[in-house]
């Protein structure tokens, strides 16, 4: 190997501590030298960086047991990361339309995007070249401003909405066949203020990582390696994750201040999962190639944050089934006793409302689905009107959103006073989540074979 | 399970909900000691802890000193639990706490003045209570009692009720000139009764809405729909009426189906909003989602998207509130003069802002305002909003 971490073509180390998703898909990255120092000696190593690297990759020279571990997070695998990967602090979602018609450019596409994708998930530049081991009259392959900065947890998952498959009538990309029956056009529910430029799309990538500036990386080179073939059609901003998917989390809490997911499948729940969020490989060969993914279902939900901040405590509590502080059920006990819809108090009335949010959100008022939500709080400047363009982000992943989100979601937009008076949903979007890449392959390769 | 079979709840369900919630709210005797709201909520000592086991009433202290007080009640016990402080007599209700659950807590804030008070835990919501003597000694800063302060409450609600009642009965007579003219093909006489009639409906808005099925017969929106539901009521003839291009117009036959329907609607409407019983909470409560609805749906131009009339429904929705407030207020006036002066400027300000695009007997069509003029509008209605929040708790507290 070349002993100079800026030689840029030198293969990299086969045996040293890289992590071996990235072999032979990138130069030297952002961690790059972190193999280096395991081949090496971290001293002479350390001596050449110091000069010339930032901060980090330094420390990284230096202690190489340093915990870039942890801050990775496997982009191979059975599943794709991201769903039950325990919820990172910041999202960046982008959903691309694809604007070529060939075949094989799509396919290119979605196997530089695997490579890329290979490549920041372990905390590594994009490219043959990085961002700054290029040549110097070139731009750089990559944008550079995760530079310094560690993987950050980063997972990307990727999806492919209805117009992948179908447009304007006519069957795209010789996939005729293989739309998974799945994969609907959600139906208008009531009080849907959807903007078409905040809807739909043929691909969706969504990138969560504990740094924004790592997700925002990651969308933004896999917009650039796309151009030409794919552009952004809407990309949202997440800041505090608004659901748990781990037991290991603390539940967080969304921009009307109380505890949100409470009831939230886990990754602990592994029976459930394929209960309720793996899909299966569906009733026609043509989608065998689902089995092991998920469904993504995606909704910008605006919150008049304003007129629920002039509404009593009672009211909010009421509205929500829960108390603010601890987010116990009104019927009693602490954050994860179960609700007893039962109890009555004063008048018979129930303790939690017949219109309690928590309530109609149940499962046990859904016919016992449930679904794993992943969303995240935003705020998008200001609506024009002195207020604040904010709310939640919701991202759910479920087995078959013709029973595991459009009949909850209807009976919400219906009979949720909570959604009706103090929500609006001006986004959606619908995707089919394909299994996980093993190493080799890319990004929804079964769909293509 | 009590929620399997849900009733037919909309939009507005929870002013209902809320009156049932709210009802037993009962006013103290007692005024605030001053209008300063920031130090009335931190008295000396802090929350008087209260403990209700199923067979105990701990109270963390016997005694206070007058003026605000706040009980910070936690239910300890296995059933759902009520903290009353009662008057000296046992009998009269000074505050209340009621549907603590297992576990939870809730606070009790009031205003007292000294004298002998009874404090009582209910565990189970049965009885009489776990009673005990509790005393709340003269802090001298406290104001006169002033007895008359229920008075001048009912008094307040009972002018709003009665301004429910006319307002409903021009409602009904409205409507009946307004589907008669539509029925009859007469688009030019309909179209300028719309927005007025419709004033009587947007100006008692919380208590209209407050029947759920209703409401979306009378006032729904072509997005409020759902798949397969039949679009009936106002803004189904607001579209035909003020049609967007390449709209098919209704027939004849389906105008008058319509028509006749929007009376029948109203009618029942009518019938039921007399045996409406209102509590101050609620008026409070009314004026505050008048000005959510202003914000939320006329401000933003959402309610009249065919018609454009929405500043013709922010005027009525702005009517409807200040007579709410102008009934409390002489009550808020005793507790909190400040906030009564400060509304009323507020009040001012607004109608003064929507004064500016008033035309002839009407208004300016929504789509004829600029962004700024809606922006001026907006900032008002912020500006009115954030305090009218706080009338309810004033009053009631």
């Amino acid at each position: 190997m070349s002993g100079c971490p800026f030689g840029g073509g030198g293969p990299p180390a086969e045996n040293g501590a890289a992590p071996a998703a990235t072999a032979g898909k990138s130069g030297v990255s952002r961690r790059g030298l972190l193999g280096l120092a395991g081949v090496g000696g971290a001293g002479a190593v350390a001596g050449i960086a110091a000069g010339l690297l930032g901060r980090d990759a330094v420390e990284a020279a230096v202690s190489p047991a340093s915990n870039v571990s942890s801050a990775v997070v496997p982009f191979h695998g059975e599943r794709q990361a991201g769903i039950t990967t325990p919820a990172q602090d910041r999202l960046h979602m982008a959903a691309f339309d694809v604007t070529t018609e060939d075949r094989a450019a799509l396919i290119r596409l979605l196997k530089d995007w695997t490579a890329a994708a290979e490549a920041m998930t372990a905390g590594h530049t994009t490219g043959g070249t990085g961002a700054v081991e290029g040549p110097y009259d070139a731009p750089p392959e990559d944008t550079g401003e995760a530079l310094d900065l560690d993987a950050g947890r980063l997972t990307l998952t990727f999806g492919f909405g209805a117009g992948l498959f179908k447009k304007d009538g006519k069957a795209r990309f010789g996939l005729e066949g293989r739309r998974p029956e799945a994969l609907i056009d959600l139906p208008h529910f009531p009080g849907d203020a959807l903007d078409p430029a905040k809807t739909g799309g043929d691909l969706v990538v969504q990138a969560c990582a504990d740094d924004p500036q790592v997700a925002v990386h990651a969308i933004r080179n896999l917009a650039r390696i796309g151009f030409g073939k794919v552009r952004v059609r809407w990309s949202q901003l997440g800041f505090g994750r608004t659901s748990s998917t781990s037991r290991a989390q603390q539940t967080p809490r969304n921009l009307f201040g109380f505890k949100d997911g409470t009831n939230n499948l886990k990754a602990e729940d592994g029976g459930l999962l394929n209960q309720h969020v793996w899909a299966g490989g569906g009733a026609s060969a043509g989608e065998a190639w689902m089995a092991g993914g998920s469904y993504l279902v995606a909704r910008r939900i605006r919150m008049h944050i304003e007129i629920w901040d002039r509404t009593s405590l009672r009211e909010q509590e009421a509205l929500v089934g829960r108390t603010k502080g601890t987010g116990a059920p009104l019927s009693g006990g602490e954050e994860f006793t179960a609700p007893n819809f039962a109890v009555t108090g004063k008048n018979q009335q129930p303790l939690i409302p017949l219109d309690a949010h928590v309530r109609l959100a149940h499962a046990d008022q859904n016919g016992g689905v449930r679904m794993l939500r992943r969303g995240y709080n935003y705020t998008d400047g200001s609506d024009g009107l002195g207020h604040l363009d904010a709310g939640l982000f919701f991202i759910a992943f479920v087995k078959d959103p013709r029973t595991h989100y459009v009949p909850m979601q209807m009976a919400m937009a219906r009979q949720d006073t909570l959604a009706l008076e103090y929500l609006k949903h001006t986004g959606s979007g619908l995707f089919a989540v394909p299994p996980g890449v093993q190493p080799g392959g890319f990004i929804g390769e079964g769909l293509f074979s | 399970m009590p929620g399997l079979n849900l009733p037919e709840i909309r939009r507005t369900t929870p002013r209902l909900r809320l009156a049932a919630a709210a009802a037993a709210i009962t006013l103290p005797l007692a005024l605030a000691a001053c209008t300063d709201n920031a130090s009335s909520s931190s008295a000396p000592g802090g929350p008087i802890k209260v403990t209700s086991t199923g067979s105990e009433c701990k109270v963390a202290a016997s005694e206070a000193a007058s003026g605000s007080l706040t009980f910070a009640v936690q239910n300890d016990g296995p059933e759902v639990t009520e903290f009353y402080l009662l008057a000296g007599d046992g009998l009269r209700i000074v505050g209340e706490v009621e549907n603590i659950g297992p576990g939870i807590s809730r606070n009790l804030v009031l205003t007292a003045p000294a004298g002998e008070y009874i404090t009582a835990c209910k565990p189970g919501m049965k009885g009489d209570g776990i009673r005990a003597p509790f005393t709340v000694k003269d802090s001298g800063t406290a104001a006169a009692v002033d007895a008359d302060l229920q008075k001048l409450v009912d008094t307040g609600v009972s002018q709003y009720t009665a301004y429910v009642k006319d307002q409903t009965e021009q409602l009904v007579a409205g409507t009946k000139e307004f589907a008669d003219a539509y029925a009859a093909g007469d688009a030019d006489a309909a179209r300028a009764l719309y927005a007025a009639t419709r004033q009587h409906w947007e100006r008692i808005e919380p208590v209209a809405e407050s029947f759920g099925d209703l409401d979306p017969k009378l006032d729904a929106r072509e997005a409020d729909l759902e798949p397969g539901q039949e679009w009936t009521g106002w803004h189904r003839a607001e579209k035909d009426l003020f049609p967007p291009a390449g709209y098919a117009p209704l027939t004849a036959g389906e105008r008058a189906t319509l028509a006749s329907q929007l009376v029948a609607d109203t009618d029942e409407l009518a019938a039921r909003t007399r045996s409406v019983e209102l509590t101050a909470d609620q008026l409070g409560n009314g004026a505050k989602e008048l000005l959510d609805e202003v914000a939320r749906g006329k401000v933003t131009g959402e309610e009249e998207i065919w018609s454009h009339t929405d500043l013709w429904d922010f005027q009525a929705n702005l009517d409807g509130a200040r007579i709410a407030f102008e009934n409390l207020k002489p009550a808020l006036q005793q507790k909190d003069a400040a906030l009564a002066t400060e509304l009323d400027g507020k009040f001012a300000a607004l109608q003064a802002e929507l004064a500016k695009y008033a035309k002839g007997e009407g208004f300016a069509y929504y789509n004829e305002l600029t962004p700024e003029q809606v922006q001026q509008l907006s900032a008002r209605v912020d500006a009115l909003g954030e305090p009218l929040s706080r009338l309810t708790a004033a009053v009631v507290l």
